[in-house]
């Protein structure tokens, strides 16, 4: 039963592997620059390497969003965020996995009466803000570095093209390293209250239960990338702004350090030693992180000219539309879950009490009870 | 990785040796040109040979450098453009052998008087291909001097139809049968044409190099 409820989270982890590894690859697969096979491979080493060192982070602030403690739950949860994701990107509007998966946490969180930390939430809306900002700025500035570095050490365009392949296969795997380490928490974040795997004690390490999880969804995610993203890669690349392989290279680095940033523990820590601001560890869009770095190189290189701005505005409406979309299926969907197959979605008390408010108050962990039709329904 | 590198070196050189080759050629083309003026028609002819020898050698490098940038996918983006440079520079080594090709076909009586007239002909003609083929390797190894090789080519190339205007206004100005005139027209004509070919080249190598700037 533990391996049906997983699936969701499989599947969630498939269609990320299978859409977002073109924000990594797809320029430098487009143009063969780099060949599929070997995209595939170092993506899905990276994004498994990153998941399970890595992927911590960005899974404690889903935590602390909504603690889904059952593992139906999780498992709808999952399920909703993957169906709207799918059912988004067939009508073509940009989505993201974090923004679905957020969404239908905050559904479960209303379903059952738990707390929505608007704190938390506050952070995770800033990061989704902020992370194609960041892009934008860090591909200005990588920009106007790769032009200075030219100009200054003229290479001979053979050596460069080679050069280029070897940097699109590191910075690639940096990219996939972060992609696992930023999105794994929308894939099996959910599954970790419910806690399905037990520690495993290995030859001089513990394995442990949820980096099993982690190492799940990183496979999941490889399989989409193996057997979903080809396509993506070879159609999708240069919609929004034609990108050579340097510009590519820029971009895919823009794109990898704003999910970095983003991802990693010991850059919070670093910066919280130094008694520096942290920056919040939030699972964000690699699509909107691509799209800002996209921008940025459009902007500085033509002034903006050549982008369609439709795409600005659809990314905006899909901040508002995926989590509102995944929350309200996340909801309904929990409902039957729960009311028609009977299953538990969360562990809290099943006390009648209405519909939960969203609590602002961080921390604020008052007992609740999940919505049910009534009291003769228990 | 290492292959990688290796084939991207191997092509490198390869296309050194090719604009190596057109250097050559337009050398040749020169002395074949003096030598003739200079009635030393046994070097000449030895000129001219080495000269299709060279054009031969030039044809079959460019298709290799052609088949490997497609089979290794080399400089994806650039393919295109490189490919349509190496091509129409190909062209203009066509023109320069095929007008030294002329010479020893028709053997044109030229006026002596002129000869150092025609030699400045062939003279620029040739500077403006060297200037093309500067342009050419500066567009892969350093493309802020692309520039100033294009601008010394379209130098040549102006002084080129300057000098073959005088020699042809000078030609038909003289008591000559028309067909002998029309025939010492036709050789300039062709000889300018190696400096228009070589300029076309060059404009090509303009937009190429403003496609290359990141």
């Amino acid at each position: 039963m533990i391996w049906f409820f997983l699936l969701s989270g499989i599947f969630l982890g498939w269609s990320l592997g299978a859409n977002d590894a073109a924000n990594i690859f797809g320029t430098a697969v487009g143009t063969r620059m780099v060949r599929f096979r070997l995209a595939a491979l170092i993506a899905s080493i990276g994004v498994v390497a990153g998941a399970v060192i890595g992927g911590a982070g960005t899974t404690d602030t889903l935590g602390s969003l909504g603690a889904v403690d059952a593992l139906a739950g999780s498992f709808t949860v999952a399920l909703t965020a993957a169906i709207c994701v799918a059912w988004m990107n067939k009508a073509g509007l940009p989505v993201s996995t974090s923004q679905a998966v957020v969404g239908a946490i905050i559904g479960w969180n209303l379903f059952t009466g738990a707390k929505t930390d608007l704190r938390v939430l506050g952070n995770i809306i800033t990061a989704w803000v902020a992370s194609p900002i960041i892009a934008a700025v860090v591909a200005i500035l990588l920009y106007h570095l790769a032009r200075r570095l030219l100009r200054r050490f003229p290479t001979h365009l053979l050596e460069l093209d080679a050069i280029t392949r070897a940097a699109l296969i590191v910075v690639g795997l940096f990219g996939a390293y972060s992609l696992g380490a930023n999105n794994i928490g929308n894939v099996m974040g959910v599954f970790v209250p419910a806690a399905p795997f037990a520690d495993r004690a290995l030859p001089g390490f513990t394995f442990t239960g949820v980096q099993q999880l982690f190492l799940l969804g990183g496979l999941a995610i490889a399989l989409g990338i193996w057997t979903g993203s080809y396509r993506v890669m070879t159609t999708v690349g240069n919609q929004l702004f034609r990108l050579t392989p340097i510009l590519a290279l820029i971009v895919v680095l823009a794109h990898s350090i704003a999910l970095f940033l983003f991802a990693s523990t010991g850059l919070r820590n670093l910066l919280l030693g130094a008694g520096l601001p942290a920056i919040p560890l939030v699972p964000v869009s690699s699509s909107q992180a691509i799209i800002g770095a996209i921008l940025g190189v459009a902007l500085v290189k033509g002034g903006g000219a050549g982008v369609r701005l439709g795409v600005l505005g659809r990314v905006a409406l899909g901040w508002l539309a995926t989590p509102l979309a995944a929350g309200l299926l996340s909801f309904v969907a929990l409902f039957f879950v729960q009311n028609v197959f009977d299953l538990r979605v969360t562990q809290r008390s099943a006390t009648p009490a209405p519909l939960a408010t969203v609590q602002s108050q961080a921390g604020d962990s008052s007992p609740t009870s999940p919505l049910r039709l009534s009291d003769s329904d228990e | 990785m290492k292959l990688l590198f290796r084939q991207s070196r191997e092509t490198e050189a390869q296309i050194d040796e090719y604009l190596d080759l057109l250097i050559h050629g337009g050398l040749l083309f020169r002395q074949g040109v003096k030598c003739y003026l200079d009635h030393r028609l046994e070097e000449f002819e030895e000129r001219l040979r080495e000269l299709r020898a060279t054009e031969k050698r030039a044809d079959d490098l460019r298709r290799t450098i052609e088949s490997k940038l497609y089979l290794h996918t080399l400089i994806p983006d650039a393919r295109g453009d490189v490919l349509g440079l190496l091509e129409s520079a190909d062209e203009v080594l066509n023109m320069i052998t095929a007008t030294l090709l002329r010479f020893s076909v028709e053997n044109p009586e030229l006026l002596e008087d002129l000869n150092p007239l025609f030699q400045d002909i062939a003279d620029n003609a040739i500077a403006t291909v060297e200037a093309m083929v500067g342009g050419t390797r500066a567009y892969f190894r350093d493309l802020a001097a692309v520039r100033d090789h294009i601008s010394r080519a379209q130098g040549y190339r102006e002084e080129t139809n300057r000098v073959a205007e005088t020699y042809t206004r000078t030609v038909f100005r003289r008591d000559l049968r028309l067909s002998h005139k029309n025939q010492l027209r036709y050789f300039v004509t062709h000889t300018e044409k190696v400096a228009e070919d070589a300029e076309d080249v060059c404009d090509r190598l303009a937009i190429s190099t403003i496609k290359r700037y990141i």
